[in-house]
């Protein structure tokens, strides 16, 4: 009988050597006239297990890990097809702690089956959301999605169900439904997992999103650094073409929907929607402004849907399992659950899928494990570049929209990123202004001017060259960039910035006193000019 | 630089019917719905600050200096991409606003030079009122910091600097130069703080897709885009509004003046020809007014060979007065004319006409029109009862397919093609009929559905097969044409375009354009919603000029495109007064608003006005002209701003008839080709030295205001009334309004035009008059002006100028943006830089074929005459083809052109040239051997010369062609004896009748009939005109 063994094609594994493993269990395999067939699933996102194989035995699957090209010869000779005992056995796959307790709906089946397998996104549940969404009609999915509390996952958290009914209502054709898999902020990587591990969803999801609004043409701006993303949505199209999912006359509903991956250039702004519409037209990567909202007038000027990549692939099973049971998930207007994604300076990194409403901590410590350099723990950031540092004391804090604006800070895409007590804040706020200027699309004048001057004053103060008045300067210039810029690149870089100075003054050389002024102005992280609708994508 | 008299509304005006009302800091404020709240607050007299905002170009948002607070909406939104909402509740100031604006503008100076005192902008600085608006007090930021202070400047370009280290990236050039000129020349390098202007791949302006139309410049808001002319004289200290004095758009601009300086030519945002833009001709290449070139002095001289003697100005008229009166008694009252010209003003060319008709007391009048857009007002007179467009250049933005033929639209009505160019970038489809890949085929954004690469001369076939697609297909609007057309005629018509012989698989082998793209493009065209021809001077300028025009609206009116916005035919002319002269009556048959010398009610409400009789028959037209002073019978003429030898065709044949004149008198700003043959000398003044009107391509007449004095003394109408009082025919006149008063009195299409309405109007299209006052946008709206709309047989009949053997290639001509016709003006402007020589454009293979690199100097030789030309081996012209441009005089184009011309109007054939080319290294031998036969003295070739009997048998048969088409030849004899009677002048009728008398030998068997019937007529005899 032919054993089944998993190897991981993510890119993570990749990088620490799932290739090599594949190849070492083939050749192994291949002399000792074993009769093994290898399938590159996708990551399960337990990074400090990968590359983490995979045998089934019976009808589990037990995991090895982190599995070197090293270690195939002991497997076999310990006779892991069988699923025995070794010393990187971690036991049933799907019983691992760490995996066990997460909620996983958008990527119930990452990790799990073969992502160039049609038959096994099937054989998992897939593409039943798309025949419901066919039964229920446009209306009725747009009201389901509405219903269920998506909000985007791409970082601005506006309702997904009534941006696709902005678009349904719009007069104008054609109309377009385009992804946002420019996934640029740094320590994040759930859209990667999704496009390389479960590609198939992201399809049912957009094409669902299509038939609904009633486009027939799709993108996926995809970042050019995810060429492995790339190779997966690739094939996943082309089956999904050939099969009658996708293009014309989609399962035989007279729709058609033809879906193209459109590669970025490395602007982390195009991750901005405008900006992304703009570099979609084959322009360079400018903001625009809004209104008028993208369902209204996106690509080429028609209504767009722009949602990001985990938004979309949680639409199949929202379809499929009814807004009610994903609404049941969730905190307040959080519903659902969210992929957190947490790196850094953790022990056990990787991806983790919750319920709205977990408490930081538990990210932090019940899955990261604390430090993976045993120092202390001095800071967690979260939503990204552009998001709040936070304290020790404040990782009661519960991971949804409202309870984080609350306490200052951001969802973002949910990326957490985590720093030990070696963290010079004085730097990182030093930093967030430089990765502004870096990355300023130069459009409007407080981040394309703001964000140099920014570093330099903050130069300044760690400099003690008047740092009081500078202070001062600082303040205002986070001020004008928050409330004057023209998108959330801009809006934003003053939190990091303003949280490092009130929470760690000691690194610019300050007193707490000195920056006692800065925390009301911290609580407006999502209001003020910063729309929420204007951070979709990132 | 903006005119400081321009106010700036931030953000375009919204037009429609639905309003919204809302409350700006406490005003109520009703503006049409999509406006801005910035330009809502504006017209409420409340001024955001803003810097990337303007009037001209759609919102931007990026400065973020007119954030407002509006009740409800969380932050500040920027007032200029928020648009109003009922009821909204917006406040303008506040300490947050005002915190935050500073904030912004601290940002700004903080890498700007604070050198306001020594910059150029000074005074008119938007950056700089920005700062004082926003009360900046210092820049708190380090001065150590990052800057673009010492970015170098671009002096590339001739008429402007670009300062980078001035640039508050505003990006409001980038967008003029898309949304406004549509050259996508600019755009923005790098990202962030690196963010940079940049003209091409960052390279000089100059070097770069620039066109130099000045959009940018006027965009800018600081010193980084700036006049030269501005950085040399200093700030304007007021402005006047005129027209420009070139081309047929006839753009409207502010002259930036200090005292009578002029410092800047700005477009006017109010202009409705050009709505604020400009070409690189108007905006900037004004320099040729005060050139040193300029003649400033009247002169005199008694024969040619003589030195000129510098008078004045009595002595001078007194001195053309007494030689005038000499001729006539001599030779005749016919034996002098004038010429008016497309350049000078209405009332300048109603007075010349006036002066030929009441103080020569001859119909002897003619106007360079003659030698462009004759057939358009022959044509569109014929079919629809009026020689004019039927569209104003709006039109366009309503229009779904836009044909343009035979019109190098970017090239030569630069400001218009940017507004086409803008519409097609819209949606609009474009159709282009030219034998030459024209700009328009392809450009950024821009791309023809249809080029139809016609051989030069074959524009009627091409008409009539997609006529026959529309007919034969069932595209034609059948109603349209039964309610607003003749029916017979339309029946008639539609009878001859079906024939199978006008089929485009016919016609494609005399075309040479395949009948599947001329089968596609007659669809698009005859399908479309709204679908608009636009035409220059490739249509007019052929034997069958006339015939092409008249085919051209009988496409229009079987498709039912004319008479509402978005259709129509649309003539494009090449100067800036081609229309205004040709109503102005300048033509010999013709009294002004297009009616015929032959009418009598007509001619006794002049008489009456004018104290004469006026010549009830037409006069010579200039090819006649001409003629009559080799025949000798023609001794003097008053040219008023025409270089009729530069820019008429067949050059020699020109020369020798101005050598064989006694008098001919010259009203000009230089010293040109004609001025060589004349005997008088009248300084002219330019268009910034006088009063009057222009009247641009869509009827449209503009002020044209005196900035500065005339350098002689004299305004041009002047200099005429002074000839008309030596004369003996005193006009009074104290100003050029009192001439337009004149012109409404007796022209029933302008008599509701005076100075006042335009003041008023800031400008008015003709007709204007009880039935319209405020002017006619559109015209033949519910019926033809003629009644019911005339369809006519349009027999494709090829020109003599044929290719052959000997001259295999066929020369055609054109224009290029920089230069403007002969480039008298723009030759005396830095233009001169962008286009120093006349190249002739030859296809690769044709190249190949005969050894001719690029850039090789060319022997061009045709059968009338050569010239030397160098070569640009460019796939633009088609194989068999070439082409050059005729801005320098040393090209010598016009020494090449043939006699042919419209069968209709004696408009040249300049289109259509057979020669032949070689690298001058090896000449091709000429066809008498050695040297061309009159390449020294123009008289000594007068006998290969066409005599004149012989021009008026060919002129005679080229008309009997055109009608042979009829059906019925009764009805064709008429016309042609018609045609006979209506433009020819009474000695021409008498020689051809004659001719008739002796044989006729040479004239087709039609003609003969119809000489025939005009021969037992009154035609005065040769000698009672003479004497008359």
């Amino acid at each position: 009988m032919t054993a089944l063994v998993y190897v991981p094609r993510d890119s993570s594994a990749v990088s620490l050597g799932a290739d090599a493993v594949a190849g070492a269990i083939a050749s192994e395999a291949a002399s000792r006239k074993l009769d093994v067939k290898i399938v590159r699933n996708g990551s399960r996102g337990m990074f400090s297990h990968e590359p983490m194989v995979e045998v089934t035995v019976g009808a589990e699957r037990i995991a090895y890990g982190p599995v070197g090209a090293g270690d195939v010869a002991s497997l076999f000779d310990s006779n892991f097809l069988d699923g025995r005992e070794h010393p990187l056995r971690l036991g049933i796959a799907g019983e691992i702690p760490w995996l066990k307790s997460q909620t996983r709906l958008t990527f119930a089946r990452a990790g799990v089956t073969d992502p160039a397998s049609l038959h096994d996104f099937i054989a998992h549940g897939g593409y039943r959301g798309l025949r419901r969404a066919i039964e229920l009609g446009p209306d009725r999915v747009v009201a389901e999605v509405t219903k269920s509390g998506l909000r985007g996952r791409g970082g601005a958290g506006f309702s997904t169900g009534i941006k696709w009914k902005t678009a349904l209502d719009a007069p104008a054709r054609p109309k377009y439904v385009v992804c946002n898999a420019d996934e640029g902020d740094s320590g994040t990587f759930s859209d990667r997992m999704i496009m390389e591990g479960d590609p198939f969803v992201l399809i049912e999801g957009m094409t669902i999103a299509a038939l609904a609004v009633g486009a027939a043409q799709g993108y996926i701006y995809l970042r050019s650094e995810y060429p492995h993303a790339r190779r997966a949505l690739s094939e996943a199209i082309a089956t999904a073409c050939s099969n009658g999912y996708l293009g014309a006359n989609i399962l035989g509903t007279g729709k058609s929907f033809e879906l193209e991956i459109r590669l970025g250039a490395g602007a982390y702004v195009c991750g901005e929607e405008t900006a992304m519409l703009e570099s979609l037209e084959g322009r360079r990567g400018m903001v625009r402004f809004k209104p008028p909202f993208p369902a209204q007038e996106g690509l080429f000027g028609k209504p767009t849907v722009i949602n990001n990549v985990v938004s979309f692939a949680t639409v199949p099973i929202i379809i499929d399992r009814g807004a009610q049971f994903f609404h049941d998930y969730g905190a307040g207007s959080s519903r659902g659950t969210m992929p957190f994604q947490l790196a850094g300076n953790a022990k056990s990194p990787g991806l983790i899928e919750a319920p709205m409403g977990v408490r930081l901590g538990e990210i932090v410590y019940d899955y990261g494990g604390g430090t993976a350099s045993g120092a202390k723990l001095r800071t967690v950031q979260v939503g990204g570049p552009l998001g709040a540092y936070f304290t020790e004391s404040m990782l009661d804090v519960a991971l949804d929209f409202e309870s984080l604006a609350a306490r200052g800070g951001i969802l973002g895409h949910g990326g957490i990123v985590v720093f030990d007590d070696t963290v010079d804040m004085a730097q990182m706020a030093r930093y967030a202004m430089e990765f502004c200027a870096i990355e300023s699309c130069g459009k409007c004048t407080p981040c394309r001017i703001g964000s140099v001057r920014g570093a330099e004053v903050i130069d300044e103060i760690i400099n003690l060259r008047r740092p009081r008045e500078n202070l001062e300067v600082l303040r205002d210039l986070c001020d004008t960039m928050k409330f004057g810029s023209l998108c959330p690149l801009g809006g934003l870089t003053p939190l990091p910035v303003l949280s490092a100075l009130k929470y760690f003054p000691g690194d610019f050389g300050l007193t707490p006193a000195e920056v006692d002024f800065i925390g009301a102005d911290l609580a407006i992280s999502t209001s003020g000019a910063v729309d929420t609708h204007a951070i979709a994508g990132r | 630089m903006r005119s400081r008299a321009d106010s700036d509304f931030a953000t375009p005006l919204r037009r429609g019917a639905a309003t919204v009302a809302l409350e700006i800091d406490g005003r109520a404020v009703t503006v049409p719905e999509g406006t801005s709240v910035i330009r809502a607050a504006a017209q409420a007299g409340i001024h955001v600050p803003k810097l990337c905002a303007t009037d001209s170009l759609e919102p931007f948002g990026s400065c973020r200096l007119c954030l407002v607070e509006i009740d409800g909406q969380r932050g500040y939104p920027a007032s200029c991409t928020t648009p109003v909402r009922a009821g909204m509740k917006v406040r303008t100031e506040s300490p947050a606003l005002a915190r935050l604006r500073r904030g912004v503008m601290e940002l700004y100076i903080s890498d700007h030079p604070l050198d306001c005192l020594t910059c150029a902008a000074n005074g008119n600085c938007e950056l700089q009122d920005m700062a004082g608006a926003v009360g900046l007090r210092e820049v708190r930021y380090p001065s150590s910091g990052a800057s673009h202070l010492h970015a170098q400047k671009d002096q590339s370009n001739p008429y402007f600097t670009f300062d980078p280290s001035k640039c508050i990236v505003c990006s409001r050039c980038v967008r003029a130069c898309e949304e406004i000129q549509g050259s996508f020349a600019l755009t923005i390098d790098g990202r962030g703080f690196s963010s940079v202007i940049s003209a091409g791949q960052n390279g000089p302006f100059a070097a770069s897709e620039c066109v130099s139309c000045g959009a940018c410049v006027q965009a800018c808001p600081t010193a980084t885009l700036m006049e030269k002319s501005v950085i040399e004289l200093g700030q304007p200290e007021h402005s006047v509004v005129t027209t420009c004095g070139y081309c047929g758009v006839g753009c409207s601009f502010r002259a930036e003046m200090k005292g009578d300086v002029v410092v800047a030519m700005v477009p006017n945002p109010d202009g409705h020809a050009n709505h604020g833009h400009s070409c690189v001709k108007g905006r900037f290449a004004w320099g040729y007014t005060t050139h040193p070139d300029r003649i400033t002095r009247p002169m005199i001289r008694k024969s040619i060979d003589q030195p000129w003697r510098q008078v004045s100005w009595r002595d001078a008229i007194e001195y053309a007065a007494s030689e005038f009166k000499r001729i006539q008694q001599e030779y005749g009252r016919g034996a002098i004319g004038g010429i008016t010209s497309s350049r000078c003003t209405n009332e300048e060319t109603f007075l010349v006409q006036k002066l030929v008709r009441a103080a020569f007391g001859n119909n002897n009048v003619d106007t360079c029109a003659r030698v462009c857009h004759s057939p358009t007002g022959y044509g569109l007179k014929t079919a629809f009862g009026t020689s004019a467009t039927t569209q104003d250049f709006e039109s366009v933005m309503h229009a779904d397919v836009i044909m343009v033929i035979g019109a190098n639209v970017t090239e030569g009505h630069p400001v218009f093609a940017a507004q086409m160019k803008r519409r097609i970038r819209q949606g609009a489809r474009l159709i282009v009929v030219d034998p030459r890949v024209t700009e328009i085929v392809r450009l950024p954004h821009v791309q023809a559905s249809y080029h139809l690469q016609i051989r030069p001369g074959t524009n009627v076939a091409l008409i009539n097969a997609l006529a026959h697609v529309v007919v034969t297909e069932g595209l034609a609007d059948e109603a349209f044409a039964a309610a607003r057309c003749d029916p017979d005629e339309f029946a008639a018509w539609k009878r001859f375009v079906a024939e199978p012989r006008n089929a485009p698989e016919s016609m494609e082998k005399i075309t040479g354009v395949p009948a599947g793209l001329v089968r596609a493009a007659a669809r698009l065209y005859a399908t479309a919603p709204n679908a608009a021809i636009y035409y220059g001077l490739g249509v007019t300028e052929h034997s069958q000029g006339s015939t092409m025009v008249l085919g051209i609206a009988n496409l229009a009116m079987a498709t039912g495109n004319i008479g509402r916005p978005g259709v129509g035919v649309n003539p494009l002319r090449g100067q800036n007064n081609v229309q205004g002269s040709c109503d102005m009556g300048s033509f010999p048959h013709e009294l002004s608003g297009y009616r015929q010398i032959s009418d009598d009610a007509v001619r006794a409400s002049f008489d009456a006005a004018w104290g004469v009789r006026i010549d009830p028959e037409p006069g010579l037209r200039i090819p006649n002209m001409f003629d009559a002073a080799l025949d000798g019978s023609f001794k003097g003429l008053y040219i008023q701003g025409e270089d009729v030898a530069q820019s008429e065709p067949n050059s020699q044949h020109v020369a020798a008839a101005l050598r064989a004149m006694e008098c001919v008198v010259v009203q000009d700003l230089f010293f040109n080709e004609t001025t060589k043959y004349a005997h008088v000398f009248l300084p002219g003044s330019s268009f910034l030295e006088k009063n009057g009107t222009f009247t641009n391509s869509e009827r449209r007449i503009s002020m044209v205001r005196k900035v500065a004095a005339p350098p002689a003394g004299m305004e041009d109408w002047e200099i005429t009334c002074a000839l008309a009082a030596a004369l003996g025919y005193p006009m009074e006149y104290s100003h050029p309004s009192e001439i337009m008063d004149e012109i409404a009195r007796l022209t029933p299409t302008f008599s509701g035009v005076s100075y006042e309405k335009i003041e008023r109007l800031g400008s008015v299209q003709w007709p204007c008059n009880d039935s319209a006052p405020a002017g006619t946008p559109t015209m033949h709206v519910d019926h033809f002006v003629r009644g019911k709309g005339r369809f006519t047989i349009t027999e494709y009949v090829p020109t003599e100028e044929r290719t052959d053997s000997e001259y295999p290639l066929i020369l055609t001509t054109g224009r290029i943006l920089s230069q403007y016709n002969v480039g008298t003006q723009t030759r005396r402007t830095l233009n001169a830089a962008m286009h120093a020589e006349d190249r002739l454009e030859i296809h690769p293979s044709d190249a190949e074929l005969r050894g001719i690199r690029d850039g090789d100097w060319l022997q061009v030789l045709a059968r009338r005459g050569e010239t030397r030309l160098r070569a640009l081996v460019t796939p633009r012209v088609q194989p068999g083809v070439v082409y050059t441009t005729f801005h320098h005089p040393d090209s010598h184009t016009n020494d090449l052109m043939s006699q042919h011309s419209d069968w209709a109007t004696n408009c040249p054939e300049y289109k259509v040239t057979a020669v032949q080319v070689a690298p001058e290294a090896r000449s091709v031998q000429a066809r008498s051997g050695n040297a061309h036969p009159y390449a020294e003295d123009p008289v000594a070739g007068q006998d290969v010369h066409a005599t004149d009997i012989q021009h008026l048998v060919m002129m005679a048969n080229d008309i009997g062609a055109y009608f042979a088409g009829y059906p019925d030849q009764g009805e064709a004899v008429e016309e042609i004896a018609t045609h006979l009677r209506n433009f020819w002048e009474a000695r021409m009728r008498r020689e051809i009748v004659d001719y008739v008398e002796n044989g006729g030998a040479e004239l087709s068997p039609l003609v003969r009939e119809a000489v025939t019937l005009i021969a037992t007529e009154s035609v005065p005899s040769s000698e009672e005109v003479g004497e008359g």
